[in-house]
Parts: structure tokens; C-alpha cells; sequence
């Protein structure tokens, strides 16, 4: 299937990422009415040291642990293989999180459970964090694996 | 053509299905539920109740899985299980003969004998989705909840009755809530929290006697309440493989194929122990994750396909109102380990390392990207190669090497 | 600290109804222009470090930034021009040598913008490039005077070693060390990609890269650096390059800060210690010297590649081109006034050596009146920018453009010139790692290829309507060009007839 892959030589942590996701997801059609004065959710995050910087955002498992310990069936691999969240089924109890080996989910301040979806649910239609990195450190491509 | 025959029907029983289906798509499945429902999510019941899932809501799998499947479920009990004929009675007095027999009975409630509980009318365990509908049928705004038990069970019991009732009362003969689980601080911080949330307490306190709608108090005093909630803990539903001459412990004793010591008969779920690796002994891990990998373990080596299930350790993670807490592994101060503890204004993680791995944890409240530690207990990872300190604070990918994170993040072989 | 007199010279205009606070300028500004102070919540500039490289606007998710010229002005006097008084300001600080990088900025004429082409109209047809075949490729090196052909009509001359491009540009020389390895590897792949040949310049060739070793020309200058039997061996074509359109007459001088690990190995000198290239070459001191080094270079690789000489554009260019023509050169390039650089004291790039196009035209007719034209190809640069430069330059006579700071600005550059500070901002002119890596040479090789790929159609566009469909017939062909505003001196040095003529 087609992933986020993160080029960690590429990641300049300028955090474009961050913002690009949470302004795909906002719902809102302009990033100064999404983002502004708000404490950004994003579904990617990046991590830093030193001189390292790289995102981090679901892996799309092909076993997904984060699957296996859903209490509630809210999150499911759909037949592409992208892992999804139902949000009318999710409880909150954050199995998931304690699962992923990745740190790849996170909650917004009303504490729904978000993690990256590709994109596929909301206007964006692909990637918007692999659309708006500026050097190419993060593309959307068939699994190499 | 194989025939076999999933006792149980619950997370592990369908997990099983899968399992099964994943090598061997056309053998029949006869699965014996013992409640009419297809499989659903047992957490979800404090939820229901919560109003945070609605009853469609709470099934393991869509409608048509066990005809997709190729399933016939049969509601019933078993009873008695025969080793040489191969053969399962039900209650009814039927039997259902098998190849390969996956036992997914999961647990009941264990409610001890207490003077005058037959007086009380309105006492309800609470473990399954009718226990739930039967509490929300007995409720109303102005009942008193009392529960007895401040583990799990009672204090999610607890959370999904809160807006519904007038008062919820937990009362426990331990000193903390979640004792099994919690240590005095921890607990303290948990207790007050649902204090906070308008639930009471009485520990170090039970209820020795009842009449009527009254408990009476080990220590003297006595709680009036409408509706009472025993949730003292949980047995595994085994008889009928102990009569069988099967092998067990507290519960079912599986291997990593999760085989029990019966042939052809395997287990998984909450009605069985297998070695946990954090703990390096067998023992009873019931928790979902545990279950759908073990359910499926089974299924797969039922229908002759070779999978194994080596790397079981305890994971659980709850929440209480905001409060969260996750547990993973072995998590208590003993047998040599060592703890390292990050404690904040909100939060605690206590860390237990035994021979330079991590083998279990603690956290309340900083949960964020949890699950790069139980990762670490999972895989037993050696922490000499890793600045464990700096993950302590803050879990991320960077102690990892840069060619882990170049397979895992770029996907680079 | 004492004043220093300077004004800031850009400013920064942050809307801040759109900023969000996202920090992004403040990650990408390796200037440390911005800065966000988490009590008042809100993003500040400190514009006296600003060098107006346009990193943080463009990456700006929200548009919300602004680099603007600084309006704030002292007294308007035509002579004492703000910039004059700054730069006096600025030596009484220092006491040093002004620096500046890229091409001369100055208002000096561009003649390439007073040549118009020609196309044909009713008597002559014009030719479609996207239906009939047209040749833009051309091979640079030395051509025989005559034909020999054996009694069955088989040539006999053997031709001298030729560099073939499939069009008449190449990447000029640009060193490891003045820009970057991924700039390096972008010129490298784009090259590969084009079938056309990048320049090593004067840093030596990373071991990375010999593998582009066709598509390379390795040069070498006055410093040696990084000079050997196999770097000699590598390339297409071997350059010795004897000055430089940006500064002419002098060396160059790379900082032992910016020769790490990497740049030392390829220079071969020791890891810290500055490269100084030499004013001249101490063995060339005549024509003759010249001419020695040119054959020591084709002894030393079995005459299988053409030497390049490469020359800054001066007064003398003509005599001076004529003297090469007859060295054993098989090419010279000749670069321009405006041609760029990573590091140039001011006052020599802004004053030193005459425009390409003159200079192009001069050698190009003394070569053809002393009839050794065919001796040796010509490469002209220093400011080739467009296609329709390069078919100006074509029919002004050269064989081939050499091309750097369009290059440059297809990776990235927004001629900020600021290069000699290392401290680039779109990760070319720099080494340092976290700088370097800004520029992703998969996206470089990309640029560069549309880039050129783009400049190929209008090439072939350009000679269609004039009736040519082979970039040879072009060349020197001035009969296509006109001059417009131009004297009666210019139009003689450019050999070409005014508009309406």
C-alpha cells in the first residue's frame, strides 16, 4: 500500500508538517481561521535532537497492535490497508496509545484519540504533510518493503 | 475437512475465527455461546451504561462475520468435555464432537457467600452487556449505588453510573482503590481524582451484612443505597477442562501456541495463563490485546498453519474522567528489579528494570506516546543500547539507532 | 558597544493578523533574523541581520511575511549614494576589504538586452520544431583544417578529442567547498540526465562523483587542489582555468573553517587549513608556459581529452584568445563581467574586466581574421540567463554557453550574494550539515533538468522561426542579429547592423 515515508536525512524539523495537518484536518478552508491562536493537534509530529530531525506519523501496520488492543472495534484497517478510527465507536481509553510502538497517536483538548489517516478523510485527498514538506522528506509512496 | 469448535464467544473466539480462516477457509466452526449476542466488547459495558457507546456499537465484528465465516453458533453452555471421543456436552445435554477445540470461556464473577445478600432485591455483577442493560433498567435519578470492590470492574461500574444516579458509593476492604494494581501513592492520586468526580469511598471497609436495602458496615456503620454492585473480582470458567484432566493453574495453562495440555485442544482469552515474558512465569493476563492475539495464535495453529504467541505480557491502559493510567508488564517492586520514577504535578511513571531490560511500567497521568515502552517490554530490548534517561522524559524514537528509524520511518529495508 | 553607523538594510513585514505563530521562520533563518518571545506570544525580527535571502517567505505557510527594502533613508545626494556611504561606514568599522558574492549588480549595460533575433516572414519558411527534426547538439573541441579521405573516400583525418553535448550549455565551475555537496550532486545528476557536462572547479572531485565522470569537466587552477592521475582521468574534458569574470586578475581563498572532513579529502589539504589559490599560476608566466601545462595535462591522459582554457573577460581579450588559440587549447571559455562567485572583494567585482558580449564577439572575429577559428571552440559565460541569451551568444559566435547563476537560482538561490558569509539559507553556497541538507538533490537534479529541458524548446523555437534547424548553422551567424540603442562603436564590436539596417 501507499505510506507516509519520512526521509530522516531530508527533515530540515522546519514543523510544516504539524501545521499542515492540523490545518487539513480543521475542516476550515483558510490556515489563518484554522490555526490561529490555536494549540495545534497535528496527527504527524516531529522529533528532534541536536542535528536530527525526522516526523513520525502512523506506519500503517500490517499487523497493527493498536488494532489488537482497541476496546471498542473504533479502530480498524479499512481494505487498502490504511488504519482508521471511528470516532462514533471510540471511548477514549486509550489502549492505543499505550500500544503503538510508534507514539503515532495522540489526543486534541476535548481528548478524541487522533491519529493520520492519510489524508483520505478529509478535503485534502492525500497527504497534505507529504504536499507541504518542503524537501521532500516526507512522500507518499508504494511500500518499498 | 476439519470440524472445529469454539467454546466461548468473545473477543478470543472470533479472533480465533480469523485465525482459523487465515489458513483453512472451508472446515465448518461451530461456536457455543453462552450468551445471545455475537461477540462484543466486554469494556464497553461501563461505557453503555456511560452513554458513550450505544448497544449497535459495542460487537467485535460486522453482522455477517460468522456467515461470512462459515460459522453456526449454538447457545449454550458446556459442560463436560471428553478427550478420547473428542466430543463437548452442552448443558442441554447435546454433545458436539470436534478436530480441534479453541476454549475462549473467559471468566464469571465471584461473589463470596455475605449474610443477607438474598434480601437484597437489586443486586446486579456486573460483567456483561446484560448485567448492564439490567442495572440501567433498575436505576433512576435518585438511586444510591453502592459498590463493593474498588478494582476495575467497580470503578468503571462507578464512572458509567455517576450522571445517571444520585450517589455512587465504593466501598473496599483494602485500604486504595485498584489495589491489585496501584500502590498507596498512586492510588491516592486515582482516589482523589474520583473523589473529585463525585464518586465516595469507604476503604478499608466492607460490607459484612445486608437486610434489605441496608449494608452494614465492617466497621460499624451502615450505607443505605437502591441499587447494589458486586464486583469483587472474577473466576475463570474452567470446570469442565479441569474435570477433563486438563492441566491448569488459576487458569487454563496454555503454551506460546496456545495449546493446552490436552491434544487437539487449545485456549486463549481470559480463562487462561501463559508465561508472561516480563514476569518470566506463567500466569493469568486478561486484557483485550491479549486475547485477539492469542485467539488468533490459537486459530492459526488449529488449522495447521505455525504461529506463535512469545512475547505475552500484561498491557492494560484506563481511564477515569480525564485520569488516565497505563500499566505494562511486570510492574511491581520485587524480584530485583530496579525502579527509576518522573514524577510531575499530574503525573507519575515508575520504571522497573530487571537485567538491563525494561520489564514493566507505571503511568498516571503523562500517558503521551506510551506505547514506545511497552514496545520496549515487549521485545525485551536491551537498553545498554539505547539513553533509556532520555526516554524517561520524554518517549521518542531518537535513543533508538538512526537504521532502526530508517526502516521503520523510511520505510528502507 | 561603540555605533557602528549601519542601517538595516531590509525589513521585515509580518502581518500579524496571519502569522501563527508556527516558528517556521524562526527554524529556517540561519541569520537568526526571527525570533519568538513566548511571554507577549508574538514573533520579532532583528533586521540588522537580514540578508534578504527570502528563505522564511517562501516558506511561510500562511504568506504573512514580507522582506522589503528598508526605506529608511539619509539625505538623497546623487553623488554620495546610501550605498556608497554605508560601505565607507562599513570599512571604518572593520578596517578590511569589502566582500560580496555572485555577479556584478551594478547598472553596467547588458548588451544581450540590445540585441534582437531575427525570423523569417514570406520568403524564407520557418520551421516547426515540434514536426521536423531539428540539432541542438554540438561538440566542442578543436577542428581539423581539412578533410583527408583515402582512395575509396573514407576520411582519414582523425578528429582531436570532442566533448558532445545535446545543447550548447554546460554548468561552469563551481567548487566543492563554495557550494555544497548536494549543490555538487544536483549539477552532477542534472548533467548525467541532460547529456551535457557540469565543472568541478577548483575543489577537486568528491569520490561521490566520478561516477558522473562523462558528464564532468575537472579543472585545474592555480591552487592544484585535489589534482591527480585519476581526477585528471575522470573527466570529459580537463579546464585550466586562469581567471575568473568575478575577479579577475586575483586568486581565491577558501576559509580553513569551511575545509571539513569532506573538502579536505577532496582537496587533498590537511582538514582546517585554508585553500588559497594563488593570484597566478607560478609556472605560467607566457603563452608558452601556458602552452607546456596544456601539453603536460594531454600527455599525462594520452590525449583522449580536450583542454579548456578559461579566461576572464578583459581588455585584451581578442589578443590574449589569440594567443591561447595557439597554445594546443582545444577550447576556451571566456566569462564575463557578470559572472558570479562565492566570495569576491567588492571593488574587484564591481569594477573589473568588460561584458561578455563584447568580449565574445571581439574574439570571435579576430580568431576568424587569423584564420584559426577552427583551432578551438568557445564558451562564453558570466551571466547567460535565458535561452534567448544563449541563441544571441550562438549567433555572436560561440560554440557553447556556460551557465552558473541561472543554475544556482533553479536550486534555490534568490541572489541574496551573501554567499561568503556560509551561512545560505537554501543549503547551496554552505557546509554546514544542517544548511546542506536543505537542498534535496533529487529535487535539485529535477529543477535543473526542467530548467534546461524548458530552455531546449525555446532554443529550437528561436532557430525554427529563424529558418535554422541545426544549432551549427547558428553559430557566428550575426547576420540574425540587430542591435537596438546602440552606438556606432558597439554595433562595429558586436559586428552586427543596427534595427532597421
Amino acid at each position: 500500500m501507499k505510506r507516509v515515508y519520512v526521509h530522516e536525512e531530508w527533515c530540515l524539523g522546519c514543523h510544516l508538517c504539524e501545521y499542515n495537518c492540523a490545518f487539513a484536518n480543521s475542516g476550515l478552508s483558510d490556515m489563518v481561521k484554522a490555526l490561529k491562536n490555536q494549540k495545534i493537534t497535528p496527527r504527524i509530529h516531529v522529533e528532534e535532537g541536536g542535528k536530527i530531525h525526522y516526523a513520525v506519523s502512523c506506519r500503517h501496520c500490517e499487523d497493527p497492535m493498536c488494532i489488537k488492543g482497541c476496546i471498542s472495534g473504533a479502530m480498524t484497517k479499512d481494505k487498502d490497508g490504511t488504519v482508521t478510527i471511528n470516532h462514533d465507536k471510540c471511548v477514549g481509553c486509550l489502549s492505543c496509545m499505550l500500544l503503538c510502538p510508534y507514539g503515532c497517536i495522540t489526543t486534541d483538548e476535548n481528548e478524541t484519540v487522533l491519529k493520520c489517516e492519510l489524508c483520505l478523510k478529509n478535503s485534502c485527498g492525500a497527504p497534505a504533510c507529504v504536499q507541504g514538506c518542503p524537501n521532500r522528506a516526507i512522500v507518499y509512496e508504494e511500500a518499498e518493503v | 475437512m476439519m470440524k472445529y469448535v469454539i467454546i466461548g464467544n468473545g473477543p478470543a473466539a472470533v479472533s480465533c475465527i480469523d485465525g482459523i480462516r487465515s489458513v483453512d477457509k472451508n472446515s465448518s466452526i461451530n461456536v457455543i455461546s453462552k450468551e445471545a449476542h455475537p461477540a462484543y466488547f466486554r469494556p464497553l459495558i461501563s461505557y453503555y451504561l456511560e452513554g458513550k457507546s450505544k448497544a449497535e456499537n459495542i460487537y467485535c465484528r460486522d453482522e455477517d462475520f460468522y456467515e461470512k465465516n462459515g460459522c453456526e453458533t449454538v447457545i449454550g453452555e458446556a459442560t463436560a468435555l471428553d478427550q478420547d471421543n473428542k466430543t463437548v456436552t452442552l448443558k442441554s445435554g447435546d454433545s458436539i464432537v470436534y478436530d480441534k477445540l479453541c476454549i475462549c470461556t473467559g471468566s464469571s464473577p465471584f461473589v463470596p457467600p455475605m449474610k443477607g445478600l438474598e434480601t437484597v432485591e437489586n443486586q446486579y455483577t456486573f460483567l456483561t452487556i446484560d448485567d448492564s442493560f439490567a442495572i440501567e433498567k433498575a436505576i433512576t435519578k435518585d438511586s444510591r449505588v453502592l459498590i463493593i470492590g474498588a478494582g476495575l470492574i467497580g470503578l468503571k461500574c462507578a464512572e458509567g453510573l455517576r450522571d445517571r444516579v444520585q450517589s455512587v458509593t465504593v466501598c473496599d476492604l483494602a485500604p486504595r482503590v485498584l489495589s491489585s494494581i496501584l500502590d498507596d501513592e498512586c492510588a491516592a492520586i486515582v482516589q482523589k481524582h474520583l473523589e473529585d468526580c463525585g464518586i465516595s469511598f469507604s476503604l478499608s471497609d466492607t460490607a459484612e451484612r445486608f437486610e434489605g436495602n441496608l449494608a452494614f458496615m465492617k466497621n460499624g456503620g451502615a450505607i443505605p443505597f437502591d441499587v447494589l454492585v458486586p464486583a469483587l473480582g472474577v473466576r475463570p470458567n474452567i470446570g469442565f477442562f479441569k474435570e477433563a484432566g486438563g492441566e491448569c493453574g488459576r487458569a487454563i495453562v496454555v503454551d506460546n501456541a496456545m495449546q493446552t495440555s490436552i491434544e487437539n485442544v487449545y485456549a486463549a482469552g481470559d480463562c487462561v495463563e501463559q508465561y508472561d515474558i516480563s514476569f518470566g512465569e506463567k500466569r493469568i493476563m486478561a486484557l483485550l490485546p491479549n486475547a485477539n492475539i492469542g485467539g488468533y495464535t490459537a486459530g492459526v495453529n488449529m488449522a495447521g498453519g505455525e504461529t506463535s504467541f512469545d512475547n505475552a505480557v500484561p498491557m492494560n491502559s484506563i481511564g477515569f474522567w480525564g485520569l488516565h493510567m497505563m500499566t505494562a508488564g511486570t510492574y511491581a517492586n520485587d524480584g530485583g528489579a530496579r525502579m527509576i520514577e518522573e514524577k510531575g504535578e499530574n503525573f507519575v511513571k515508575r520504571f522497573f528494570i530487571k537485567d538491563n531490560k525494561l520489564i514493566g511500567f507505571i503511568i498516571i497521568g503523562d500517558v503521551k506516546s506510551a506505547g514506545i515502552y511497552t514496545n520496549l517490554v515487549r521485545n525485551q530490548t536491551d537498553l545498554s543500547e539505547l539513553d533509556f534517561d532520555s526516554l524517561i522524559k520524554n518517549p521518542n524514537l531518537l535513543p533508538f539507532s538512526e537504521k532502526n528509524r530508517r526502516k521503520t520511518l523510511g520505510g528502507v529495508v | 558597544m561603540a555605533i557602528n553607523f549601519l542601517l538595516p538594510e531590509f525589513e521585515v513585514e509580518r502581518s500579524d493578523y496571519r502569522c501563527i505563530r508556527c516558528r517556521v521562520c524562526e527554524r529556517q533563518c540561519a541569520n537568526q533574523v526571527h525570533r519568538y518571545d513566548p511571554d507577549a506570544d508574538v514573533m520579532l525580527s532583528d533586521e540588522t541581520k537580514c540578508v534578504d535571502c527570502q528563505r522564511c517567505v517562501c516558506l511561510c505557510p500562511t504568506h504573512a511575511l514580507k522582506i522589503k527594502k528598508n526605506e529608511a533613508a539619509f539625505r538623497t545626494n546623487a553623488n554620495w549614494k546610501q550605498n556608497t556611504i554605508l560601505e565607507i561606514y562599513k570599512q571604518a568599522n572593520t578596517g578590511g576589504v569589502l566582500l560580496s558574492s555572485m555577479g556584478n549588480p551594478e547598472p553596467f549595460p547588458v548588451y544581450w538586452d540590445k540585441i534582437l533575433i531575427n525570423a523569417s516572414q514570406v520568403t524564407n519558411p520557418s520551421i516547426d520544431p515540434l514536426r521536423e527534426p531539428m540539432e541542438t547538439r554540438v561538440f566542442l573541441g578543436k577542428k581539423p583544417h581539412e578533410i583527408e579521405r583515402d582512395e575509396n573516400g573514407a576520411i582519414k583525418t582523425e578528429l582531436p578529442p570532442q566533448i558532445e553535448l545535446e545543447l550548447p550549455v554546460m554548468f561552469s565551475a563551481m567548487s566543492y567547498g563554495s557550494i555544497s555537496y548536494n549543490a555538487h550532486k544536483s549539477l552532477a545528476t542534472a548533467a548525467e540526465a541532460l547529456g551535457i557536462c557540469y565543472n568541478t572547479g577548483e575543489g577537486g572531485l568528491h569520490e561521490d562523483f566520478y561516477r558522473y565522470g562523462k558528464n564532468t569537466i575537472v579543472q585545474v587552477a592555480s591552487g592544484r587542489f585535489g589534482v591527480y592521475k585519476d581526477y585528471l582521468e575522470a573527466g570529459a574534458a580537463i579546464e585550466i582555468k586562469m581567471g575568473q569574470g568575478a575577479k579577475p586578475g586575483i586568486g581565491g581563498h577558501l576559509p580553513g573553517a569551511k575545509v571539513g572532513e569532506d573538502i579536505s579529502k577532496t582537496r587533498m589539504i590537511p582538514e582546517g587549513s585554508d585553500a588559497i589559490s594563488p593570484a597566478p599560476h607560478h609556472d605560467i608566466y607566457s603563452i608558452e608556459d601556458l602552452r607546456q601545462l596544456v601539453f603536460s595535462l594531454k600527455e599525462a591522459t594520452e590525449y583522449q581529452k580536450p583542454v579548456i582554457v578559461k579566461v576572464a573577460a578583459v581588455h585584451n581579450i581578442a589578443a590574449i584568445a589569440s594567443g591561447i588559440a595557439r597554445s594546443g587549447a582545444d577550447i576556451i571559455a571566456i566569462d564575463g563581467f557578470r559572472g558570479g562567485t562565492g566570495a569576491a572583494p567588492t571593488r574587484i567585482r564591481d569594477n573589473v574586466g568588460i561584458p561578455i558580449e563584447l568580449a565574445l564577439a571581439a574574439v570571435d572575429k579576430r580568431l576568424r581574421d587569423e584564420g584559426i577559428r577552427q583551432n578551438v571552440s568557445l564558451v562564453v559565460g558570466g551571466s547567460v540567463r535565458s535561452a534567448s541569451d544563449i541563441v544571441k551568444a550562438i549567433a555572436l559566435g560561440a560554440d557553447a554557453c556556460y551557465i552558473a547563476t541561472s543554475a544556482l537560482l533553479a536550486l534555490g538561490c534568490h541572489l541574496c550574494r551573501t554567499c561568503q558569509s556560509g551561512k545560505c539559507n537554501w543549503g547551496i553556497a554552505t557546509q554546514d550539515p544542517e544548511l546542506v541538507k536543505r537542498l534535496n538533490p533529487e529535487t535539485g537534479k529535477e529543477r535543473l533538468v526542467n530548467l534546461l529541458t524548458a530552455w531546449k524548446h525555446e532554443i529550437k523555437e528561436m532557430m525554427g522561426l529563424m529558418g535554422i534547424n541545426s544549432i551549427e548553422a547558428l553559430r557566428g551567424n550575426r547576420l540574425m542579429l540587430r542591435g537596438v540603442g546602440l552606438n556606432e562603436k558597439e554595433l562595429e564590436i558586436l559586428g552586427i547592423s543596427h534595427a532597421g539596417e
